[in-house]
């Protein structure tokens, strides 16, 4: 298979999966349940969705580490597994798209807030980081991909963090923006200027945005980091925004419709387009027709 | 510039160790704790409130105000107890399950409290049952809810559908807030009240208890 770095520095457009914390819900993901015990509980659900995504399309495929870092699962007490549950969740997609799709690991915040603001010191965050990094990537992933980030001194840990582990091994970080009358920012006011030069100085090779949006700001977003980036970028759109209906939540932007930005989220600079929160195999499948279109 | 003022304007630089220094020589000058607290850190923290609503300022800014109001609230907190007085009601405050927001929920206590009221304050990540048994142990006549994640505010409307279970949906009144919340969603959930700030949600709450 050739590598993941080799294809975008070719030029080429990869699709990424949709949603994953939906799947795991309707899977029976209990309220203040640990989503990543599923590695260790339910298998069976995360080889089913890798296989759905597979075959919506998808050519990189998130396993299902999110919150697996050892801080991250302390408050559920599992971080005694933390090792066996990154690798689970490693080999569980990995023996679902052997080489026809890349395996990407999924890192999200520690869920601890860096002095001043919170508790949490540097050297204990980057720690945490670097001990799940060695284990994802002696599973043997193609992509480390550091998302849903919103402060950016957490991020460039994260990304040190991997590549203390090994240079060989491409990391990703993708943030989450607001909208503001200002422009773009995180919630804890980073805008994309500062994301991009501060993610690519800790040794980024891939920026960009997951979450927070649907896919018209995700565009928006997307031009933004190629106005000051030329690295390739990484957009995971949410399925528009979340609106509570009748006590439920419901996200509104259907397959057809985020597929028909494809064009322009390529022309933004997009070159790994996937999908976040709402988006259901069929968006990706409608994402993967859109760029195939264009290819043909 | 009064005490109080020049309490708000370090509380909104997040200037925690002058918060408490001006709180403690405001209160050797005779300035009642009541008056310290509304004119003071709540004031401060108001304007914080409304910059960030505003994205003029971000989540650093508001962690660090917020600190400076714990700093000043800490001597000010056994003397607005004691001017407190006797207790008009009983209140039953969270931050939903799920959720671990809870400076605006804090500050509501703060100010239900300053407002003569006993609050049980039950803290983050509270599940619908937690809220009812407390209800029901403390005979409080008020449930008071926060939720700051689009993905956590359906706990509210589990929150109402229990009581109603148990009996208590005419007993117990019901007020949400917090920043995805609005008065669409309390509507279509049978919350009796939304609250925007804390200023109002002590306004709502005194309203429903009479």
């Amino acid at each position: 298979m050739q590598t993941l770095s080799s294809r975008l520095a070719a030029g080429e457009i990869l699709i990424a999966e949709g949603a994953m914390g939906t799947l795991l819900i309707e899977a029976g993901l209990e309220p203040g349940g640990c989503p990543e015990a599923f590695a260790l509980e339910r298998p069976e659900v995360l080889a089913r969705i890798a296989r759905e995504y597979l075959a919506a399309g998808a050519q990189v495929i998130h396993a299902n580490t999110f919150g697996a870092s050892p801080l991250k699962l302390a408050p559920y007490h599992l971080e005694g597994r933390m090792e066996e549950i990154n690798r689970r969740a490693v080999e569980i997609v990995r023996a679902e798209v052997g080489g026809r799709a890349y395996v990407a690991a999924s890192c999200g915040p520690s869920g601890r807030m860096l002095a001043p603001y919170g508790d949490a010191q540097p050297d204990d965050v980057e720690t945490s980081y670097r001990r799940q990094m060695a284990c994802l990537i002696a599973a043997g992933v193609d992509l480390i991909s550091i998302e849903t980030m919103m402060d950016l001194t957490e991020a460039q840990l994260a990304v040190r963090a991997a590549k203390s582990v090994s240079g060989a091994v491409p990391v990703a970080v993708t943030m989450t923006f607001d909208a503001t009358p200002r422009g773009f920012y995180t919630i804890m006011g980073v805008d994309i200027p500062s994301a991009a030069e501060g993610l690519i100085a800790a040794g980024a090779d891939i920026v960009g945005s997951n979450c927070g949006n649907g896919i018209e700001r995700m565009v928006a977003i997307a031009r933004a980091f190629t106005a000051v980036t030329d690295r390739p970028l990484l957009i995971q759109s949410n399925a528009g925004l979340p609106e509570t209906r009748d006590g439920k939540l419901v996200y509104s932007e259907t397959p057809e419709f985020m597929a028909g930005y494809a064009g322009e989220l390529i022309a933004a600079g997009a070159r790994i387009l996937g999908g976040c929160c709402g988006t259901t195999p069929a968006h990706i499948r409608a994402l993967r027709a859109a760029v195939d279109a264009r290819r043909a | 510039m009064q005490l109080p003022e020049h309490i708000a304007s370090a509380l909104q630089q997040g200037d925690d160790e002058t918060v408490a220094a001006l709180t403690r020589e405001a209160l050797e000058f005779g300035i009642a704790a009541r008056k310290i607290l509304d004119e003071g850190l709540i004031a401060g923290m108001n304007v914080i409130g409304e910059q960030f609503r505003a994205h003029e300022i971000f989540l650093p800014d508001v962690l660090l105000a917020a600190r400076a109001m714990y700093a000043g609230l800490d001597p000010l907190q056994p003397l607005l107890e004691r001017e407190g007085g006797v207790a008009r009601g009983k209140v039953v405050i969270g931050t939903v399950q799920g959720d671990l927001h809870d400076i605006g929920k804090n500050l509501v206590a703060i100010m239900l409290r300053g407002a003569g009221l006993e609050v049980i304050d039950l803290g983050n990540d509270v599940t619908p049952r937690r809220f009812v048994d407390a209800v029901q142990e403390s005979g409080a006549a008020l449930i008071g809810m926060s939720a700051l994640l689009t993905t956590t505010m359906p706990v509210m409307k589990e929150v109402i559908a229990l009581l109603a279970r148990e009996g208590l949906a005419k007993k117990v009144k019901v007020i949400i807030g917090g920043a995805p919340v609005s008065a669409e969603f309390a509507r279509e959930i049978g919350a009796d009240a939304y609250a925007y700030d804390a200023a109002s949600a002590v306004a709502h709450v005194q309203r429903l208890l009479g």
